[in-house]
């Protein structure tokens, strides 16, 4: 079955650059990019809504089908 | 999907005020999410605080919202909830608010059994006025007001609430946050007072003044002392040594203080 | 039909006041000379499916009323000096959120524990200047307990009309005696109900000045939702620091009394047509200044009293006007001065201010008041 990625929407004007999302995510697809949070490698993905569950500053919203 | 919060946020509120890396987020997030899966009416759900950083989180929220003086949250709250039991009553807050200066309020709240649901946000700190220590800050630990180490024993939350009589007490951090919304819920629906206390952290006030080189190191021992309750019941003394319980660590059945006063109402009409 | 007649206590009769005007939430912390309100509310209350409250401490039972009429509740508290001094913060929530609610303080010895079971007006200061920061302030003091009934029920009143906390006063005296008091019957004295809003929820804001004033206060759980918080504030509720809007909001709440001073303020004027002394009394102590007077009158001396039944916001008019007609004002009062103060600041050395102050326990007899007349020259 092909795997259908998600769509990762980075808010950046609520983003406080705390670093969370990026060391927490189980498959590195995150990184900070200048002061912000950034989608690096959105194929590793699996889904698992930790950055957005665990972002403190409701900057990310991982949208899936 | 991707869960709308913003049904439960006030529009134009955001960036909220808190710090970067700040827990308290994580923690109203999971507050929402609570509300959701409920399916809590705005009109009839109070949000109650008292003051600091974790009280300012009612502003966010949209419903009737109540950010009162600081440590009254529960008092206040006992108010809105006798003169109108059909609402949804939530306080929030952070440890200083709740075990200092509002302590003798939240050990009555939990005396009484009023059906309420209190949220405590521990950060171990005073983080608004700019990291003085709290009842909770740990023995040794460092804070404004404690240049050379705290000399004063650190509160348990979930023992006080228990002592004082809440019949419902869990514990989750701010690094587990899929468990946030989960032991919230279960404190709504909880007839009685329910505590549910959530650890945090400071980096802004604690952190940095007790070597924790990032929010990543604080969210990281967050997720190291954590050790729920099941896993708990193999793990010898030594073992948990340092830990904290996590997940519902109480819960008892026992009258509640609104539908006792229900009958006092009736024993005072049949004596009319 | 025969009017319904008791002989009850200054405290009893605040119970059945404030049941009068509607009150169904009382929440308080025991505390002498107050107790006996609570007593009469907790029989009372439930009666109607009202709620009484004993909470932890005398600012838990601010904080209780507080929130207790923001579900649009008619809320009591009562009290006495130290819990008086305790409740100050929360007043000044009630003011700047805009919250409506009756604080009954009997004024007692103090300071501090002071003598609990002994008469004092020494809170009047307290009523006004208690709290921190600008405020408005509303404090009666009646002097019977008819008086306490029926200004229990204005306070009620006022406190809804002005959305603002209001005091009623009585010293230990007039809280304790017991007096004859014919209640009212239902509807014949004016009961002010909440002015809630007129705009769908949508639209609602908690301080919109659109309004006047006194902008309408919804209830939670009635289908609106909004913010209340003890920060400075805008229109919608939400905090802020804009200069201009910070200085407009706290002159408002202030306004709200300041400007509507001839509505607020009570008082009675006893032989003061052709008085060349003056005696300006209140609580119980105008009822020794009564017989002073009378006393006098019959030595020939013309003496009147001018009886404050509000004591803030000051009768500031009538005093000044007061101060251009006779030769000398007697303050009475069981403080060291307070209102003597305030006359002084009135009369503006027109006229001197002879006070007797006692602040032993006892209260201030007719002989004390007469000797002090006859100095005025």
């Amino acid at each position: 079955m092909e795997k259908t990625l998600p769509k990762i929407e980075i808010i950046e004007k609520y983003c406080k650059g705390c670093h969370i999302c990026v060391e927490f995510c189980p498959t590195k697809v995150l990184e900070m990019k200048g002061f912000y949070a950034s989608v690096k490698n959105l194929e590793a993905c699996i889904k698992c809504m930790q950055c957005e569950l665990r972002c403190p500053d409701f900057a990310i919203k991982v949208i899936t089908e | 999907m991707a869960f709308d919060y913003d049904k439960w946020l006030r529009p134009g509120k955001l960036p909220h005020i808190w710090c970067p890396g700040c827990g308290h987020g994580i923690v109203m997030k999971g507050l929402i999410r609570a509300m959701e899966t409920l399916q809590l009416k705005k009109e009839e759900t109070a949000v109650v605080s008292g003051i600091g950083c974790a009280s300012r989180l009612p502003g966010y929220i949209d419903c009737c919202t109540l950010h009162t003086a600081h440590g009254r949250a529960a008092a206040f709250a006992t108010g809105v909830k006798m003169a109108k039991p059909e609402m949804n009553v939530i306080l929030v807050g952070g440890d200083g608010d709740g075990t200092a200066i509002g302590g003798n309020h939240f050990i009555h709240a939990c005396r009484r059994n009023i059906d309420m649901t209190y949220i405590i946000m521990n950060n171990y700190i005073y983080g608004m006025t700019g990291g003085q220590f709290s009842p909770c800050t740990p023995t040794g630990h460092k804070a404004s007001t404690t240049p050379y180490g705290n000399p004063d024993p650190g509160f348990d939350i979930a023992k006080l609430a228990i002592g004082a009589g809440a019949t419902f007490v869990a514990r989750g951090t701010a690094f587990h946050a899929n468990q946030i919304d989960k032991l919230i819920v279960e404190a709504i629906q909880h007839k009685g007072f329910s505590v549910v206390e959530i650890l945090d952290d400071c980096p802004t006030t604690y952190g940095r003044r007790n070597k924790y080189k990032s929010v990543i190191e604080m969210m990281n021992r967050l997720k190291e002392v954590a050790v729920p309750v099941k896993a708990a019941e193999k793990m010898t003394a030594e073992q948990l040594q340092g830990k904290v319980l996590t997940g519902v660590l109480y819960k008892e059945v026992k009258p509640e203080y609104i539908e006792e006063y229900a009958k006092v109402i009736e024993r005072a009409k049949a004596a009319k | 039909m025969s009017k319904k007649v008791a002989f009850l206590q200054g405290n009893e009769a605040a119970a059945h006041g404030a049941l009068y005007a509607g009150c169904n939430f009382f929440a308080g912390y025991p505390i002498t000379p107050s107790t006996e309100v609570s007593e009469v509310l907790s029989a009372e209350l439930p009666k109607t499916g009202g709620k009484f409250l004993q909470m932890e401490d005398e600012i838990a039972a601010m904080a209780a009323i507080l929130g207790a009429s923001l579900t649009g509740a008619k809320v009591l508290t009562s009290t006495s000096g130290p819990g008086l001094s305790l409740k100050q913060e929360l007043i000044g929530y009630g003011c700047i959120a805009e919250i409506p609610c009756v604080v009954y303080n009997v004024m007692r010895g103090g300071p501090s524990t002071g003598m609990p079971t002994g008469p004092s007006q020494s809170d009047v200061m307290c009523a006004k200047w208690g709290t921190h920061g600008d405020h408005p302030a509303i404090c009666l003091v009646p002097a019977s307990v008819q008086e306490t009934y029926d200004e229990v029920i204005r306070a009620f009143n006022l406190s809804e009309k002005y959305r603002t906390p209001v005091m009623v006063m009585p010293d230990e005296i007039v809280a304790h005696m017991r007096e004859r008091i014919v209640f009212p019957e239902p509807g014949e004295v004016a009961v002010t109900p909440r002015k809630t809003p007129t705009v769908p929820p949508e639209q609602y804001k908690p301080y919109d000045t659109s309004f006047g004033d006194v902008p309408p206060l919804a209830a939670f759980g009635s289908g609106y939702k909004f913010h209340v918080t003890g920060l400075n504030k805008m229109a919608d509720g939400f905090p802020t620091t804009k200069a201009d809007i910070v200085q407009a909001e706290e002159e408002r709440q202030v306004r709200k009394v300041d400007a509507n001073i001839d509505d607020i303020v009570t008082f009675e004027e006893y032989l003061l047509d052709d008085a060349d002394v003056v005696v300006v009394a209140y609580g119980s102590t105008s009822r020794s200044a009564r017989y002073a007077v009378n006393v006098a009158r019959e030595q020939g001396i013309k003496a009147g009293m001018f009886r404050i039944k509000t004591f803030w916001p000051f009768p500031d008019k009538q005093i000044k006007a007061l101060a251009g007609k006779v030769k000398g004002i007697v303050i009475p009062e069981m403080n060291l001065g307070m209102c003597s103060l305030e006359l002084e600041r009135c009369a503006q050395g027109k006229v001197p201010v002879l006070g007797i102050f006692r602040v032993d326990g006892e209260p201030i007899n007719p002989d004390q008041i007469l000797a002090k007349i006859k100095e005025v020259k």
